[in-house]
């Protein structure tokens, strides 16, 4: 069955309480913590923020928590643009990235959690090796039959060209694929939003030759059907993508493909 | 402890090549259903008050014993499919998967059948 209850060794616990001295404007950071190494329950930690001394994003808050509060906070970040996809993390709720996320954007206290259902390494970096195994198993890349022009790139018409926006702009956060409660219950076998708008990313590529084996290897109950357009995937995107009509695109070419 | 490499597992033992048919034919069902559902609905509404003899009399007409027809098997075909998809959904127990399938499918199956005989019995 699925499981819908925390097991009893991960229901998060009361954490410890940082205050912030002296600071007159504060807001409050309630984080997920939790490390293999101690063998306690997860905990949720309280860092008290001096807005006077810190940046406008959340990502700003973090680093700032791990330089001046608490060193051993973890977490992943890189490009602190959005365009890396290393900080995605369930902010407010919502999945998002922490390095675009605006704490305006968000009232009262701000929590933070890793990004749901993915089994986490340390506090707010999940295992995303599944993920990724699954990204690869789409093949990702240009495949062809046709010999490569010689010397020259494969041509693409401005009108090809634009069926790839709105796809290559994803980052492969996984924001959207751990918002699906589809990816929740059978991450083993569905492929889930991103990967799957990779997926039609190369399958409308019209220097793409592989379109069939593609088509192919997708049409199955659980790799595609699985979706069934619940569009959290399209409402949480970090990058304003839409995953759920890429998806919705992949299911048509199936049936277009049956006559 | 499993060795095997994420790609292995992911990859697993293929894609089963369909799943197209079932979203289609659930598609298809659904389509029927509206101006079914539509029939059904307005004939209960205008028999509220009819008595056993009137309701019989209208099953038996062959206009409603067919749409009455039609409108179980496109119902319980359209019941299969999503009770189907929420066993695949949820219930990950290879047993209790397999007996529920059975059960949906099987029960679907009866009850179709025996709505079919029993309107052919007033009808015929």
């Amino acid at each position: 069955m699925a499981e819908f209850r925390l097991p009893a060794n991960s229901t998060v616990k009361k954490g410890k309480y940082f205050k912030a001295d002296g600071a007159t404007n504060i807001r409050k950071y309630n984080i997920y913590r939790w490390n293999e190494d101690d063998g306690e329950n997860p905990r949720l930690d309280t860092f008290e923020i001096d807005m006077d001394n810190c940046g406008p994003m959340v990502l700003h808050a973090l680093i700032k928590i791990k330089d001046e509060i608490d060193p051993t906070l973890t977490f992943r970040r890189s490009c602190r643009e959005g365009v890396c996809g290393s900080c995605a993390m369930n902010i407010d709720g919502t999945n998002t990235l922490a390095c675009t996320k605006g704490m305006d954007e968000i009232k009262g206290d701000i929590n933070i959690y890793p990004l749901p259902h993915l089994p986490v390494v340390k506090d707010l970096v999940p295992d995303l090796t599944n993920f990724y195994a699954q990204y690869t198993s789409i093949k990702p890349w240009l495949q062809t039959e046709s010999v490569t022009p010689n010397g020259k790139e494969r041509l693409q018409s401005e009108e090809d060209r634009a069926k790839l926006d709105g796809l290559y702009e994803c980052v492969m956060c996984a924001s959207c694929s751990t918002s699906c409660p589809s990816y929740w219950w059978n991450s083993d076998k569905y492929l889930g939003p991103a990967v799957l708008l990779q997926a039609y990313r190369w399958l409308i590529d019209s220097r793409d030759e592989h379109t069939g084996e593609r088509l192919d290897d997708l049409e199955d109950p659980f790799r595609l059907y699985r979706c069934h357009t619940i569009m959290n995937c399209t409402n949480t995107c970090p990058k304003g993508l839409n995953p759920a009509k890429a998806i919705a695109e992949i299911k048509k070419m199936m049936m277009e493909r049956q006559g | 402890m499993d060795m095997r490499t994420p790609i292995s597992k992911v990859r697993g033992l293929g894609s089963a090549k369909s799943g197209t048919g079932h979203v289609w034919m659930q598609r298809v069902t659904a389509v029927a259903l509206v101006p079914l559902v539509i029939w059904f609905v307005a004939s209960v509404v205008q028999m509220t008050t009819a008595d056993y003899f009137t309701v019989r009399a209208w099953l038996a007409s062959p206009v409603s014993a067919i749409l009455m027809i039609l409108f179980i098997v496109a119902g319980l075909y359209h019941l299969r499919l999503g009770l189907q998809v929420i066993v695949e959904d949820y219930i990950h127990t290879r047993g209790m998967k397999v007996a529920l399938e059975l059960l949906i499918l099987y029960g679907c199956i009866i009850i179709t059948v025996a709505a079919i005989f029993s309107i052919l019995k007033i009808a015929l």
